[in-house]
């Protein structure tokens, strides 16, 4: 062997239940059952697999074997796609669930292998996660003819979010750009200057703790409707249900972040004679840093289901609650699907974009020193 | 709980020149912590008075209150009664004309900013240009043999690197009184040497006054002209040695095997096994 080994695992046993494959059937075509050799490109498909899995210690890193094995992993995921296309039915097709999942062990090992790589390749690993994770959820919904009342296959979900892709973004934009975005915002921010006012006050923090503690444990159910009341239809009473749900966490964060500064730490700056304000801009936010990252994340979750519930309660013909309320009224849940998929984006590079900002900002922090 | 506290024993030196500018005045100093269940006597009835150029050192078993005389003559900590000078001034006027630089017993890094911009942060508190701080911060962190981590982050550093660059972030604003409490602890015995060396050719040069604290007999000696034995349990004064009348103020490490060197040694180590018998 030219390249030393490298330390890698050996696989287990397990992805090989796929070789029970060609002893099932494999898929039914007008009630009769069909085995592997039978069609011939399902064959290919799974011949390959086999062969990747065979391979895999020819590529002399892991990388090389992870993206050998993941071929035969999409090879075994593309099969069903491929016999649904050709009118094959799956429903009793036991050798090709046996193939598919001996494939997805595999993408488990391919996983593992992506884990232990250095450099971006160590960020393919979650997002073929996701990517599995979608798959399996088309081909399982299709294959076993999961009625789409119940739970669409993700292409119907991607058809509907084009179809409808004009009214989406209005809702987008009424929603997330305004309502979220505003109330968000508004919410953080009061909560952070609240934090500040309360740490020179010690009585106020005294005061508004509990006040907090009650807050959070009010339903937003129960506080959206009474802000549409007072606030209207429009952006307002949503940014005022987030500003309710934000600004408590981003208080509390604030403060605990506020005290977090040492003793010692403190003294020194007390020795150079800084005052209150130079002590809190050279010091203590900096130490608050990663609690108020902290606050901000847990924000970014709580102002995007704020105000989508609170959309429920009354607003202009527009945002993302009002068309989930409407379209599940219309029994239209691919439309409902797409607009929960976009929430769901929407939060997850919120919370991703927050969570990059942490870790350029504070990078000195003991939880990211090293990586 | 102590019923009658043994009688203070104290001790005010005559100071050896005729009219020396005294700089920091402690005069029947007493600090009582109130702790949960009883009081701790960190400091009972301590007097002393340092000249400007003196080099102070404390030394004393753990706990005999080095650190709380310290911080209060850094206004840190309020006495229970008694009265303390810095210059003329109380300690708080003190501090906010930023009389002092004090050295902590850790070295209280802040780790989001560089060593260079740790050590330049009391110039930035104090409006000093850019460039000045910047090349400020280079000799100092050249003095404590730091060349060349300047980029780099305190917890990328050893304990001992990491005191050395407070040491450096302590000379940099160049203060006339000098704090430093066990700024030497952490370090190894080779590193201790040759800082002790640049701390009295420091101090030599500058005229700097310093209140340090160890628990290094020959340190305490090799560096001083005026040595504090204290005890604890109240923490107080046991004895003021003086070294000027004895050794040289120019020293170089071998004065440590002088008989002049081992009998102010000596005395130091009677002092403190006396401190010590109150404990049983
Ligand atoms: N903040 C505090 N609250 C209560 N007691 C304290 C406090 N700080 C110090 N003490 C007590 O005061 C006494 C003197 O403490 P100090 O830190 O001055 O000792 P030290 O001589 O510096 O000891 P070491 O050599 O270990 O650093 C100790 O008994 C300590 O427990
Ligand atoms: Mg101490």
């Amino acid at each position: 062997m030219s390249r030393p080994t490298m330390a890698r695992p050996i696989m287990a046993p397990w992805p090989l239940v796929m070789l029970a494959a060609p002893l099932l059937p494999f898929a039914t075509l007008d009630g009769t059952a069909l085995y592997l050799p039978q069609i011939p490109a399902a064959f290919a498909l799974f011949a390959l697999t086999v062969a990747t899995i065979l391979a895999r210690r020819l590529p002399g890193s892991a990388l090389g074997e992870a993206l050998l094995l993941l071929a035969g992993v999409a090879a075994a995921y593309a099969a069903p796609l491929a016999l649904l296309h050709q009118g094959y039915g799956l429903a009793q097709a036991g050798g090709l669930w046996v193939y598919l999942a001996g494939a997805t062990l595999l993408l488990w090992r391919v996983l593992a292998l992506l884990a232990g790589v250095a450099g971006p390749a160590r960020l393919a690993g979650p997002a073929l996660f996701g990517l599995a994770l979608v798959m399996l959820w088309e081909i399982l919904t299709r294959g076993f003819q999961v009625p789409a009342i119940l739970l669409p296959p993700p292409s119907a979900v991607l058809t509907a979010l084009s179809a409808n892709a004009a009214d989406l973004w209005d809702d987008f934009r009424q929603t997330v750009l305004i309502s979220v975005l505003r109330g968000y915002l508004i919410g953080c921010g009061a909560g952070f200057l609240v934090a500040i006012l309360a740490d020179r006050l010690p009585f106020l923090a005294r005061g508004l703790l509990p006040l907090g503690n009650l807050a959070s444990a009010v339903p937003v159910v129960g506080i959206a409707p009474i802000m549409v009341m007072w606030f209207g239809f429009d952006w307002q009473s949503k940014a005022a249900v987030i500003v309710v749900m934000t600004v408590f966490p981003m208080l509390i964060n604030t403060l605990a972040g506020l005290q977090s500064a040492e003793r010692i730490q403190l003294d020194l700056m007390r020795s150079y004679g800084a005052g209150y304000w130079r002590t809190l801009a050279m010091l203590r936010l900096p130490c608050a840093l990663p609690f108020l990252f902290n606050g901000l994340k847990i924000n970014s979750t709580l102002a995007l289901i704020g105000a989508i519930v609170a959309e429920f309660f009354g607003t202009p013909v527009v945002g993302m609650g009002f068309r989930i309320s409407t379209q599940v009224a219309r029994m239209n849940l691919d439309v409902v699907w797409a607009t929960i998929a976009v929430a769901a984006l929407t939060g997850s590079l919120l919370y991703g974009a927050l969570a990059l900002a942490e870790r350029r900002v504070t990078a000195w922090h003991p939880s990211f020193r090293k990586r | 709980m102590p019923a009658a506290q043994p009688a203070p024993l104290t001790l005010v030196q005559p100071a050896a020149d005729p009219a020396p500018r005294t700089i920091v005045d402690i005069h029947n100093l007493t600090l009582t912590y109130q702790a949960a269940d009883h009081p701790v006597y960190a400091l009972s009835d301590v007097s002393l008075s340092i000249a400007k150029g003196d080099f102070i050192s404390l030394i004393g078993p753990s706990g005999c209150g080095k650190t709380t005389l310290m911080r209060v003559v850094a206004d840190l900590e309020q006495p229970t009664s008694g009265a303390v000078t810095v210059n003329g001034m109380t300690p708080e006027q003190a501090r906010l004309k930023r009389a002092y630089g004090y050295v902590f017993q850790a070295p209280a890094l802040y780790p989001w900013r560089t060593v260079e911009r740790n050590v330049t942060l009391p110039l930035e508190i104090m409006g000093l240009a850019k460039t000045e701080r910047q090349q400020r911060a280079r000799e100092q962190l050249e003095r404590v043999g730091l060349s060349g981590f300047e980029r780099k982050f305190p917890w990328q550093l050893s304990g001992g690197m990491q005191q050395r660059v407070s040491i450096a972030r302590a000379l940099a604003f160049d203060p006339d009184l000098l704090l430093m409490d066990e700024p030497f602890g952490a370090l190894d015995e080779i590193t201790r040497d040759h800082l002790n060396l640049q701390l009295t050719r420091l101090w030599l040069s500058t005229r700097k006054t310093c209140i340090f604290v160890t628990h290094s007999i020959a340190e305490a000696v090799f560096l001083s002209t005026r040595i504090v034995v204290m005890s604890p349990r109240p923490g107080r004064i046991l004895d003021v040695i003086d070294c000027d009348r004895e050794l040289p103020r120019e020293r170089t490490l071998d004065i440590r095997e002088s008989p002049e060197f081992q009998r102010i040694a000596h005395r130091v180590r009677e002092g403190l096994m006396e401190g010590h018998s109150y404990d049983d």
